[in-house]
């Protein structure tokens, strides 16, 4: 299947551009983060306070990767399951967060947030940790370097693989796919 | 009476561990070829291609299949002639595991307690390990590491007799449906049936640590193992969730006897990275 490219940090059109089922190739920076993670930039954006990071067209890849081994930028680092974090992706959601990248499922007031303000939820395949670390470049930890591998880093990649499971106009590849090759059984 | 050093023992489940984060079996590699053959989604296709390009990225450079390295579980059948000398069994199971986890590149997944203090033991430890004692002279172990994505989406209920052959494969089915995309698809599903409530989990347990061409020896489960396969992947879930035929590689069932009253069953789901690794001291 033919990818289609996309460059990081991406604005609302490039996002409502993109359609479920559309494998791309991602390049440029993004951030990590999951749930403890997660559950500090909630509390900080609860108490008023700024975030150590500005969410604004950013990407958030949904990681805890393995320790680097010598000669390597980082670890094997596949995407972990999504929903956790579904409790508070729509605040970040209204902040600009312009894409997403997991695995699994999302909830609907993840996918309401999204169509609300153009969104993509990327799907990056559970287990291909190896192979995905290869298009990670750099990695720096920019904000909760006590957190070790759950830390926010900041990653520099190229030619990330993924798919759009969910795009900004709610349509959902977890839905359509399965349901093309669904056979009904006695 | 047969010694057994304690340090030969933490070198042992320490190679373990190594190898099965990095290698994946020979059965799972001829699983997903064929898996591969017979997809017929594009995305499908596509997702199946980088699995075998990441198992052999992995296995050539040595680094972790997947980033989650899992909670170490680990079976001991320990032959009654068996004695573990110049140390403590489970402790030379416990060094093992911090030895492969802390110098393997692998990541420490294991907090101290589930609930009121979530801090990272740095070591992966924990292991969690069970005993059988059982005749001879040899020390058989079974070494698994389970990621968290399929272990949150697996479930047991205790069904009633009534429920019968219907209700188990009504409940397993549902459970691989529900689970849809988040525990990694193409999974390997462990099914424990009978015992009690703690036995069929850890059958279903046991049944992830199987060789995939390993067959139910009764006939009758032989069967349902191959039903429910055929069930699960008409589901349509596909590889990586994304839509397709092949959702599960394989459907291993062991069962137990139970209660009158009793139809247990565990449903233990397993990503394609069914890391496990059995050796025999």
């Amino acid at each position: 299947m033919k990818e289609r490219r996309l460059n990081l940090p991406f604005d609302e059109d490039t996002a409502r551009s993109l359609k479920a089922g559309d494998p791309v190739l991602l390049t440029g920076t993004l951030y990590t983060g999951r749930d403890a993670a997660h559950k500090r930039l909630i509390a900080l954006i609860d108490a008023g306070q700024p975030l150590p990071i500005d969410l604004t067209n950013q990407t958030l890849y949904y990681v805890g990767p393995a320790p680097a081994s010598p000669g390597h930028a980082v670890g094997s680092a596949g995407p972990t399951t999504s929903y956790r974090m579904d409790a508070y992706t729509p605040q970040l959601l209204a902040l600009g967060l312009r894409g997403m990248i997991g695995k699994g499922l999302r909830s609907q007031p993840v996918i309401d947030a999204m169509k609300q303000y153009g969104a993509v939820y990327f799907g990056a395949v559970g287990g291909a940790a190896a192979l995905i670390a290869r298009s990670i470049q750099s990695s720096r930890v920019v904000a909760y370097p006590d957190l070790g591998a759950e830390a926010i880093h900041e990653f520099v990649i190229k030619d990330f693989p993924v798919t759009v499971i969910i795009d900004a106009h709610g349509n959902n590849l977890y839905e359509t796919g399965p349901k093309q090759y669904r056979k009904d059984m006695p | 009476m047969k010694e057994i050093a304690a340090s030969a023992l933490t070198q042992t489940i320490k190679d373990m561990f190594l190898e099965l984060s990095y290698v994946g079996g020979k059965d799972l590699m001829c699983a997903l070829d064929n898996a591969r053959t017979q997809e017929e989604s594009p995305l499908g296709q596509l997702v199946i291609d980088q699995l075998m390009t990441n198992y052999q990225i992995a296995a050539k450079e040595r680094v972790a299949i997947c980033q989650d390295t899992g909670m170490s579980v680990v079976f001991a059948e320990v032959g009654q002639e068996v004695h573990i000398t110049e140390g403590s069994f489970e402790e030379a199971i416990q060094q093992g595991v911090r030895e492969a986890y802390t110098e393997g590149y692998l990541r420490k997944s294991i907090v101290r307690d589930p609930l009121f203090d979530r801090v990272n033991t740095g070591d992966n430890t924990p292991c969690v390990i069970h005993t059988r004692i059982v005749p001879g002279d040899t020390l058989k172990l079974t070494a698994l590491a389970k990621g968290f994505g399929s272990e949150n989406m697996s479930a047991l209920k205790m069904l009633v007799p009534a429920d019968g052959i219907e209700g188990v494969k009504r409940f397993v089915l549902q459970t691989v449906e529900a689970a849809g995309p988040n525990p990694c698809p193409p999974i390997i599903v462990g099914i424990g049936i009978g015992g009690t409530f703690e036995q069929c989990a850890l059958l279903a347990k046991a049944c992830t640590a199987l060789p995939l061409d390993q067959k139910n020896p009764d006939e009758r489960y032989g069967a349902l193992e191959n039903e429910l396969l055929e069930r699960i992947n008409a589901l349509g879930i596909g590889p990586a969730g994304m839509g397709g035929r092949i959702t599960a590689l394989r459907v291993h069932i062991r069962q137990a006897a139970t209660h009158i009253a009793g139809l247990p069953v565990a449903v233990n789901i397993c990503c394609h990275a069914a890391r496990h690794a059995t050796r025999t001291l």
